[in-house]
C-alpha cells in the first residue's frame, strides 16, 4: 500500500519534468527527423522530399568549408585549452599566495556574457586603432596581421579568445587536483620521485576523470561554437573563414528559411557528436584511472 | 645550481609568481582596457600612439551609452532592455529552481516505477547539441503563435532542465532518508516532508541551480536572437549590438560604456556568491 502511494508521489513529483522532456527534448527531436526528409520553410506546411537535403549538403561547398573551419577551429582550441587549463590549475595547486585572487582573475572571462566578450574584442583587434596590434608594435616591433579582415587570421584570433576563456575548465581541474590525497605524493616523495614523475605518475592519473569529462565537454562545446564568431564575423567574413557549423545552421535556418536542411545539418552534427563523445570515453577509459579519492 | 633545498624552492616559488603575475595581466588587461575606454572623449580612441589615462574623465559616456539611438525610437532603448532581461532573469531562475527541485525530489527519494530508466535518458539528453533542437522548437513555437513573444524563453524553465535535476539528486541523495522516514511515521505527507526537511537542508544546492540559471539567461544570446524580433523587447544581450556600426565610424567609447554596464551585475554577483560559485562549478565536473 504505501509503496504504491509513494509511487503516485513519485510520478507527480517527476510530472513537470515528465511533461518538459516529451514537449522541449522528444518531440522537437522526432519532428527534426521528419523536417531533414522535407522542404520547410516554416511558412508552408513540410513537404516530404526523402534524402534530397542530404545529398545537397554533400555537394554543398559552403557546407563542407564550414565543416573544415570547424574542424580545425576544434582541432586546435580544444588541445589547448586542455593544456593551459590543467597547467594554469596546477600552477594555482602549488600553495602560491595570493591562489584566490589568480582564481578569480582567471575565471572572469567565462563569467562575463560571450556577446560582450565578442564586442570587447571586436575593439581590441580593430584594424586602425586595436590596441593587441599597437602593442605587438611598440614592444615587439612586429607589424601585427588584420585579425577581422584577413582570412588567415580569422580563425587564430578566435583560438585566441577561447584560450582566454579557459578559467571554467581550469577550476573544474582545480577542485580535483585539490583532492589528489598528499599522502600518495608523499609516498611518491620518499620512494625518489622528482617533481615531474609527481606528475606524470601520480597527479595526472588522479585527475583523469575529470580531463575526461573536459574534453567530452569540450568537444560538444566547440563544435557548436556560435555567438563570438556570430557577432564579430558577419557572414563568416572575411571570404567564410569564420563561418562555422553552427552559424551555416543558423543562417539555413533563420535567414534562408531552409528548415529542413537546417534540420538535415542539425542530425548530422548530433551523430557526430554522439560518436566521438561515445569514443573519447572509450578510448580514454584505458587511461582514466577511478578510484582513490 | 641550488647550494640548498630552502633555496631551490625559493626560486621555484619565484618563478611560479612571475609566471601567475604575467598571465594575470594577459587575462585582466581586456577588461581595464574596456573601463580605460568607457570614461574617455571619442577622440581620444583614435589616437597613434593610445592615450592612457585620459585627460578629461567623461563618465557620462556611460549615460550617454544608455541613451543611445533614443531619438529614433522615443524611449530609452537600453532600459527596456534592461528590464526585459531582468523580467527573463526572475522568471527563469524562479522557475528553474521550482521545478527541478520538485523533479529531483522524486528522482533522489522516491521509489517509483522506471525511475532509474528514466533518470538515464535524462542524462543522456545532455549531450543533443542545441542546433539540432533548434528548428523544430521553433516550429513548435510557431505553432503556438509565440514567435515574439518572452513566453519561448521562461516556460520551459518551469518544466525542468536535465542538468539542474542532475545537480539536485546529487544532493538531496545526502540528506539522511532517517529524516523522512521519521516524518512519515509522523504522518506526513510527501509534499511537506519535501517542503519542510528537505529543501530548507538544500539552501546551497538550490543557491547554485539558481546562479546558473541566472547567469544563463542574463547571458543567453542566441534564444532572444531567434525568439525576439521587436526592438521593444530585446535583451541587453542583443541590445549591445546596436552600437556597431559596419559602415565604420562605431563610437566605442559608448560601445564599451555599455558593455561595462552589461558586465557589472555579473561581477558584483561573483563577488558577492564566489564560494557558490566554485563551488557549484566543481560540482559540475565530479561524475
Amino acid at each position: 500500500m504505501n509503496r504504491k502511494k509513494e509511487g503516485i508521489a513519485g510520478l507527480m513529483f517527476a510530472a513537470p519534468w515528465l511533461f518538459g522532456i516529451c514537449a522541449f527534448m522528444f518531440y522537437p527531436l522526432l519532428m527534426s527527423i521528419y523536417y531533414s526528409f522535407c522542404d520547410y520553410s516554416v511558412l508552408r506546411p513540410p513537404v516530404w522530399i526523402g534524402t534530397a537535403n542530404y545529398v545537397d549538403l554533400f555537394h554543398d561547398e559552403v557546407f563542407w568549408k564550414s565543416v573544415g573551419n570547424t574542424i580545425l577551429y576544434a582541432c586546435v582550441s580544444l588541445p589547448l585549452g586542455m593544456m593551459f587549463g590543467v597547467g594554469l590549475a596546477m600552477l594555482l595547486n602549488s600553495n602560491v599566495k595570493g591562489m584566490a585572487i589568480y582564481r578569480t582573475i582567471f575565471f572572469i572571462p567565462s563569467l562575463v556574457p560571450m556577446i560582450s566578450l565578442a564586442v570587447l574584442w571586436l575593439w581590441m583587434l580593430n584594424g586602425d586603432y586595436g590596441i593587441l596590434n599597437t602593442g605587438l608594435q611598440s614592444i615587439f616591433h612586429i607589424k601585427g596581421p588584420n585579425w577581422l579582415s584577413d582570412p588567415t587570421w580569422s580563425k587564430p584570433a578566435l583560438i585566441l579568445m577561447s584560450v582566454w576563456g579557459v578559467g571554467n575548465a581550469m577550476l573544474i581541474y582545480l577542485a580535483s587536483l585539490q583532492d589528489v590525497p598528499t599522502s600518495l605524493l608523499e609516498a611518491a616523495e620518499l620512494d625518489g620521485a622528482k617533481a615531474w614523475q609527481k606528475t606524470v605518475h601520480v597527479t595526472l592519473p588522479m585527475i583523469s576523470p575529470v580531463i575526461q569529462f573536459n574534453m567530452v565537454m569540450g568537444i560538444i562545446g566547440s563544435l557548436q561554437v556560435f555567438a563570438i564568431p556570430y557577432v564579430m564575423f558577419p557572414g563568416g567574413s572575411p571570404a567564410r573563414s569564420a563561418y562555422f557549423y553552427a552559424t551555416y545552421l543558423y543562417d539555413n535556418a533563420f535567414l534562408y528559411s531552409k528548415m529542413g536542411y537546417a534540420s538535415a545539418m542539425g542530425w548530422i552534427l548530433f551523430l557526430v557528436i554522439l560518436i566521438l563523445t561515445l569514443g573519447a570515453l572509450k578510448l580514454s577509459n584505458k587511461h582514466v584511472h577511478y578510484g582513490g579519492a | 645550481m641550488f647550494k640548498s633545498d630552502a633555496q631551490r624552492k625559493k626560486f621555484i616559488t619565484a618563478m611560479t609568481h612571475v609566471v601567475l603575475i604575467t598571465l594575470s595581466l594577459a587575462f585582466i588587461f581586456p577588461f581595464l582596457w574596456l573601463l580605460d575606454t568607457a570614461i574617455k572623449p571619442i577622440e581620444e580612441t583614435m589616437k597613434q600612439p593610445p592615450v592612457w589615462i585620459p585627460k578629461k574623465l567623461q563618465l557620462n559616456n556611460f549615460w550617454d551609452a544608455m541613451k543611445y539611438g533614443s531619438e529614433q525610437v522615443g524611449y530609452i532603448p537600453f532600459l527596456v532592455y534592461a528590464q526585459n532581461t531582468i523580467m527573463l532573469c526572475v522568471l527563469t531562475v524562479t522557475g528553474t529552481v521550482t521545478s527541478n527541485a520538485i523533479v529531483a525530489y522524486s528522482f533522489a527519494r522516491l521509489r517509483w516505477k522506471g525511475r532509474d530508466f528514466i533518470f538515464a535518458i535524462t542524462l543522456a539528453t545532455m549531450m543533443v547539441p542545441f542546433p539540432v533542437l533548434m528548428v523544430p522548437t521553433f516550429a513548435l513555437f510557431r505553432h503556438l503563435d509565440w514567435i515574439g513573444t518572452f513566453r519561448p524563453l521562461w516556460v520551459p524553465a518551469w518544466f525542468g532542465s536535465a542538468f539542474s535535476i542532475f545537480l539536485l539528486r546529487q544532493f538531496f541523495k545526502t540528506i539522511p532518508f532517517e529524516l523522512s522516514e521519521a516524518a512519515k511515521i509522523d504522518g506526513a505527507s510527501e509534499w511537506k516532508i519535501f517542503r519542510q526537511i528537505i529543501l530548507p537542508l538544500c539552501k546551497p544546492a538550490l543557491a547554485v541551480v539558481a546562479l546558473f540559471s541566472f547567469m544563463g539567461t542574463w547571458n543567453d544570446f542566441i534564444g532572444p536572437l531567434i525568439y525576439l524580433l521587436r526592438q521593444k523587447t530585446y535583451t541587453l544581450s542583443l541590445g549591445l549590438q546596436a552600437y556597431q556600426s559596419h559602415a565604420g565610424g562605431t563610437e566605442w567609447n559608448l560601445q564599451m560604456a555599455a558593455t561595462a554596464i552589461v558586465i557589472m551585475p555579473v561581477l558584483i554577483l561573483f563577488f558577492f556568491a564566489q564560494r557558490v560559485f566554485i563551488k557549484g562549478i566543481a560540482l559540475t565536473g565530479i561524475k
